[in-house]
């Protein structure tokens, strides 16, 4: 049966991918055809030029050098700053804090904020499909504080059942953290949703945001979110950096996360006056190389335009779901009215891991196992999936061979 | 027949099979074929005291003694693994601790085994083959407590 593949409109995924120099690769003697873009994005020759100019033309310390090449690189990475502030919509530049990534910003807030105003018994909620560094940091806290942790739980589509939320918020409620969009499954979650119950209760909201900031667009003031942290790596920017969004008059009460440098004002050994917002919450020389090329990994996906880039990667997925549903005794694991492209799944009889182990034979790199989120695989009861997660420069012919991978690795493994 | 045969010569028979296949695709479906036939491992095993860390699915090894030599016994819910852990098997079961302690495990390298596999699941199978050598040195230690 022959069938002419959709050809994706509106943008041009070739030039895309001529991008991406890495794409061009091959792995075990055939192209390579990445689809783990939600454990991270590869990147544009831009973000990767960004760092060579960095390092070739103006590596100096920041925010202290009174010579040109400190006022170079401060300048630059304080444009990432405003780069960053203006891609999720917050107010002011204050309110964006450089971290290493969204498992760094979650853990700042828990320690600072956490340890200032969690209290024996108060309650903080999470949901049933968070990733590990959303679970852990909380457990931590709870434990010290005597504090409970409460789970909404989660249908058998993925989605998370707002009745239960609704019920599990009340004036103990001083927190409510939950994914953006879940890593394992790709639901998005309606976070506005969430955001206002919470507020209504005078509960304080975090959105883990390292899955949503590549698909959807942001706005953490529409959102009205306290907190916000997301990764540069998962929006094809350099690993090692991220950012963790807070509301400014939040950010100004809480203690700050480090000592060290960059963080003071004043230090006598009597007392120290912290640095003002956000520097407060940097201690120490920061990741500028990386995050100086973070700005280009941001002006790549306002220059293609985040509205494009959720069109072709909706079109991946509603492609691959119809696609990967014609392969006998296949699964799909979250089948949320509300997904990002990110698709998981398992085959009757077949360990994932025998599945990724040949899809990489083939060239064709996809995540296996639990995605860090064991609680969430507990509750399909299943040790781990498959997962392929799109990214803007992914095509129909990729997802073509992906089943077309699968079939000859079942065939294999029958 | 194995049980004549040295670990190394073991191996070498291992090397020339794998010589024979032109596709990493043929050595994954003699691979898998060897994990087919390794024989399931009683439910009574299948406990988390036997369960191999460091592998991405669930590896079950037990080892025996009989006759001065050490048995392996092993399973896994994933084919590939099994397979792989049935060419260990293969090698090394019915040895002496001292002769498994001592075993080089050369022919994994040889048939493109550690280059083959991503860095994480060729972590697996040396914690399988760690395991394994850390039975014998068990079964060393309290032969020689025995014997003293």
């Amino acid at each position: 049966m022959i069938q002419a593949a959709p050809i994706s409109k509106g943008l041009n995924v070739e030039a895309i991918r001529k991008e991406f120099p890495i794409l061009e690769r091959l792995v075990k003697g055939k192209p390579l055809i990445y689809l783990d873009n939600a454990a991270t994005s590869q990147k544009p020759q831009s973000v990767i030029d960004a760092l060579t100019e960095y390092y070739s033309g103006y590596n100096a310390n920041i925010h202290r050098g009174i010579h040109t090449l400190a006022e170079e690189a401060t300048a630059a990475f304080e444009r990432s700053r405003d780069t960053a502030r203006d891609f999720i919509g917050a107010n002011v530049r204050e309110e964006i804090i450089f971290t290493r990534g969204t498992t760094e910003g979650i853990n700042l807030v828990a320690y600072t904020w956490g340890r200032q105003n969690i209290h024996a018994g108060d309650e903080i909620i999470i949901s049933g499909l968070e990733h590990h560094s959303n679970i852990v940091p909380w457990q931590i806290l709870c434990e010290e504080k005597k504090a409970v942790l409460k789970v909404i739980p989660i249908n058998d589509k993925g989605e998370l059942v707002l009745e239960k939320f609704d019920e599990l918020l009340s004036s103990k409620t001083k927190l409510v953290a939950v994914a953006h969009v879940s890593n394992a499954l790709g639901t998005i979650n309606p976070v506005k949703y969430i955001i206002d119950a919470a507020h209504n209760v005078g509960a304080k909201v975090l959105i883990d945001g390292a899955q949503s900031s590549v698909h959807l667009d942001i706005d953490v003031q529409d959102l009205d979110c306290d907190f916000f942290a997301f990764s540069s790596h998962k929006v094809y920017g350099p690993t090692g950096v991220g950012v963790l969004y807070g509301k400014k008059s939040i950010l100004e009460l809480m203690p700050p996360f480090q000592g060290g440098g960059e963080m003071i004002k004043e230090v006598t050994f009597e007392k120290t006056i912290y640095n003002e917002l956000p520097y407060k919450y940097e201690a120490g020389t920061p990741n500028i190389g990386d995050t100086v090329a973070f700005k280009a990994a941001l002006d790549f996906v306002n220059r293609i335009g985040k509205e494009n880039i959720k069109r072709h990667e909706d079109e991946l997925l509603e492609y691959a779901t119809s696609e990967l549903l014609q392969i006998p005794d296949l699964k799909i694991i979250g089948t949320s009215a509300e997904k990002a492209s990110v698709i998981s799944f398992v085959i009757d009889r077949i360990h994932p891991q025998d599945l990724g182990i040949l899809l990489d034979n083939n060239g064709i790199a996809v995540r296996t196992g639990h995605h860090c989120a064991q609680p969430l695989m507990d509750t399909f009861c299943i040790p781990g999936t498959v997962r392929a997660s799109f990214a803007v420069y992914n095509t129909i012919h990729e997802i073509d061979e992906l089943v077309a991978g699968l079939r000859k690795a079942i065939k294999m493994l029958a | 027949m194995s049980e004549n045969k040295s670990i190394q010569e073991i191996e070498a028979d291992i090397i020339d099979e794998f010589s024979l296949f032109d596709s990493w695709d043929e050595k994954y479906e003699y691979i898998i074929d060897m994990g087919k036939k390794l024989p399931e491992l009683d439910e009574k095993y299948k406990l988390d005291e036997n369960k191999v860390k460091g592998c991405q699915s669930t590896v079950w090894l037990v080892a025996e003694m009989e006759n001065g030599k050490i048995i392996f016994k092993a399973d896994s819910d994933a084919v590939i693994v099994k397979g792989l852990i049935s060419m260990l098997i293969r090698v090394l079961s019915n040895h002496t601790p001292d002769e498994i302690i001592e075993a080089k495990l050369e022919f994994i390298q040889k048939i493109g085994m550690t280059s083959h596999l991503a860095q994480t699941r060729s972590n697996g199978l040396l914690s399988m083959v760690k395991q394994m050598k850390n039975f014998a040195l068990a079964y060393k230690l309290k032969q020689s407590l025995i014997n003293n």
